[in-house]
C-alpha cells in the first residue's frame, strides 16, 4: 500500500473515532466539539478573512524573525568554528541558552518592547538562531581535511579556501540548521503571539480559549500542525534530501 | 624541478600516546626531469612521504626542498594525485577540474584545458555531472586529469591508477608517460604495481616496512616505450626485495597479535 493511501486512512480513521467520541455524549460539546463543527468554524474563518489575516501576521513575523536569525547565527557559528576563545567561551553560552525553552523568553521581551509586533519577532529570533549557530560551527568545523589539502595543493588559500572550499563544504550541516531554526522560531512564535495583542494565529488562539470557543481552538491547533508539516515536509526535508545527495552523503533516492 | 630528501623523519602520536614511527632517516635526491616511482608494502610511509613533499605535513626532523628553498606550504607548483579522488562534491567535473585553473586563466582557457585533459581520462562525456555520479575509477580520472591540467613542474602521485581496470590502466600510464616525455616535468610516482613502476620510471625506490627507510634505489635504463619482456628480469629482482618487507609486515603483526 502507498505511503499516502496509508496516511488518509489513518486520518480518516482518527476523524471517525472522534466523531464517534463526539456522539457518545460524553463530554459536553463546549469541551469536545465534533470535526464537523471544526470544519465548519475553520471555513468560516477563511471566509470572513479573520484567519487569513491571522495566517499573513504570523507568516510575517516569523519570516523576519527567521531572517535575522539565520543571518545572526550564521555569523556566530562561523566565529565559534574559527575562533577557539570565542568557542570557549560565548560557545558555552550559547549551548544554554539553546536549552532554554522559547517562551521564557516571552515575559522579558513583553518587558522591553510591550504588547508589540517587536517583541514577537525578538523570541521567534531568540528562538531560532542558536540552532542555526551550532549547525554552522559544526559544518565549518567537520569540512572533511581531504578537500582542504586537496584545495591547498591547488593553490587556494586564504579568504578564497573559505569561500570556494569550507564554505560549500559546510552546506549540508547549515541546511540542518535552516529547517531546525525554522521548526523552533515556529515554535517560539506560537509562545510569542498568545502574549501579544494580535493579530495571528497564536493570539488567535489564546484569544478563543479566553471565551471559551472550543472549536476555534481545536481548529488553529490544526491549522498550526498543517502548516507546520507542510513547510517541514514539503520544503526543507526536499532541500535537504537534495543537497545531500548533491554533497554525496546520502544514497540516491 | 630538482628536489632534495634530507634525512627526513616522521612519528606520529597514538592514541595510547606512544608514537608511531612512520618513516625513518629517509635520504633521496631528485634530479629534474625524473620519473620516480616509490614501491613499498602498505603503511610503510608512501603517503605520508607524499604529503610532506606537497607541503601538507612537516616531517618530524629533516626537511625538503624544492630548488633549493625548503617547502613549507602546499601551493601550485607542486600539484597532487591524492589516494582517494578528492574531488568537490559540489562542483561538476568540469568546474573540479578548472578549480586551480581560475586565476591564471581566461574562462575560455580554463574551458580548453578541461576538454582536453578530460578527454584524455575518457571522461568527455561526464563534464557536466556530479562525482557522486561517477563511480569511484571514474572519479580518480577525474583527480588526475585536474592535476595534469594545472601543469606543475613536480607531480606526486599516491596511486593514481588504483581502482582502475588493467586496459584503462594501461591507456593511462600511456597517457602519463606521454606527457612526462613532452613536459619533462619531475613525476614522484605511489604504486603496488612492480610493473607499472618499471614500466615508467627512470628509478624505482623501494621502501621497507615501517618505520618507512629507503632499502633500494633501482635505475631501469631501457628504451622506451619498454617491452615486458625486456623488464622481466628486473621485475623478478624487485618482487624479492619486497617479498622480504611484506613478509617482515606480516610476520610482526602475528607476533603482535600473538603476545596478546
Ligand atoms: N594522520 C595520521 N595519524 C596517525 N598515524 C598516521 C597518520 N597518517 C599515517 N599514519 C600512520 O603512518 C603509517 C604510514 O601511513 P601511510 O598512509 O603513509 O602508508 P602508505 O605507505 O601510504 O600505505 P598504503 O600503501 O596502504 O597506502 C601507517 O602506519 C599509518 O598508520
Ligand atoms: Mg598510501
Amino acid at each position: 500500500m502507498p505511503v499516502v493511501v496509508k496516511r488518509i486512512l489513518f486520518f480518516v480513521a482518527l476523524i471517525l473515532i472522534w466523531q464517534g467520541i463526539f456522539l457518545l455524549g460524553i463530554w459536553p460539546e463546549s469541551m469536545i466539539p465534533g470535526p464537523l463543527t471544526v470544519a465548519e468554524t475553520i471555513i468560516a474563518g477563511f471566509v470572513d478573512m479573520t484567519l487569513v489575516y491571522d495566517i499573513v501576521a504570523s507568516f510575517r513575523h516569523l519570516l523576519i524573525g527567521l531572517a535575522v536569525s539565520l543571518v545572526i547565527g550564521t555569523l556566530l557559528g562561523v566565529l565559534l568554528a574559527k575562533v577557539k576563545t570565542a568557542d570557549e567561551t560565548l560557545g558555552t553560552m550559547i549551548l544554554a541558552l539553546q536549552s532554554v525553552p522559547s517562551i521564557v523568553w516571552v515575559p522579558l521581551a513583553i518587558i522591553w518592547f510591550g504588547f508589540t509586533e517587536a517583541s514577537i519577532i525578538f523570541v521567534v529570533i531568540i528562538g531560532g538562531t542558536f540552532v542555526m549557530t551550532m549547525n554552522m560551527r559544526i559544518g565549518i568545523k567537520n569540512v572533511a581535511p581531504i578537500y582542504l589539502q586537496a584545495a591547498r595543493t591547488m593553490g587556494s588559500k586564504g579568504m578564497d579556501l573559505f569561500m570556494k572550499v569550507v564554505v560549500p563544504a559546510s552546506i549540508p550541516h547549515a541546511v540542518t540548521g535552516v529547517r531546525l531554526a525554522w521548526a523552533f522560531s515556529w515554535r517560539a512564535l506560537m509562545a510569542g503571539e498568545m502574549l501579544s495583542t494580535g493579530p495571528g494565529l497564536g493570539y488567535t488562539l489564546s484569544y478563543a480559549s479566553d471565551f471559551n470557543n472550543m472549536s476555534l481552538v481545536i481548529g488553529i491547533i490544526i491549522i498550526i500542525g498543517v502548516i507546520g508539516s507542510i513547510v517541514d515536509q514539503l520544503i526543507f526535508q526536499r532541500i535537504e534530501h537534495k543537497v545531500l545527495k548533491r554533497w554525496g552523503m546520502e544514497e540516491a533516492a | 624541478m630538482y628536489l632534495n630528501i634530507d634525512n627526513i623523519s616522521k612519528s606520529f602520536q597514538r592514541q595510547d600516546e606512544q608514537q608511531l614511527k612512520a618513516l625513518e632517516n629517509i635520504n633521496l635526491e631528485i634530479n629534474e626531469g625524473e620519473f620516480i616511482s616509490l614501491l613499498g608494502p602498505s603503511g610503510c610511509g608512501k603517503s605520508t612521504l607524499l604529503s610532506i613533499m606537497a607541503g601538507l605535513s612537516k616531517p618530524t626532523s629533516g626537511s625538503v626542498r624544492l630548488e633549493n628553498n625548503i617547502i613549507t606550504e602546499p601551493g601550485p607548483d607542486k600539484s597532487m594525485v591524492f589516494q582517494e579522488p578528492a574531488l568537490f562534491p559540489w562542483m561538476s567535473v568540469k568546474e573540479n577540474v578548472t578549480f586551480p585553473l581560475r586565476k591564471n586563466f581566461s574562462k575560455k582557457e580554463q574551458e580548453a584545458k578541461a576538454a582536453e585533459y578530460l578527454k584524455m581520462v575518457h571522461l568527455s562525456q561526464f563534464a557536466e555531472n556530479y562525482p557522486h555520479e561517477l563511480s569511484g575509477g571514474m572519479q580518480q580520472r577525474v583527480a588526475i586529469a585536474r592535476a595534469l591540467a594545472m601543469d606543475s613542474g613536480l607531480l606526486l602521485m599516491d596511486e593514481p591508477f588504483g581502482a582502475l581496470d588493467e586496459q584503462t590502466r594501461q591507456v593511462l600510464q600511456d597517457e602519463v608517460e606521454k606527457i612526462w616525455l613532452d613536459t619533462k616535468k619531475t613525476i614522484v610516482f605511489v604504486t603496488h604495481s612492480i610493473r607499472e613502476a618499471i614500466k615508467l620510471s627512470d628509478r624505482v625506490i623501494i621502501m621497507s616496512a615501517r618505520p618507512g627507510t629507503v632499502i633500494s634505489d633501482f635505475r631501469v635504463n631501457l628504451n622506451r616505450p619498454r617491452q615486458q619482456k625486456d623488464m622481466a628480469a628486473l621485475e623478478e629482482d624487485v618482487m624479492a626485495i619486497l617479498k622480504t618487507e611484506i613478509e617482515n609486515v606480516m610476520k610482526e603483526e602475528l607476533q603482535y597479535a600473538g603476545s596478546r
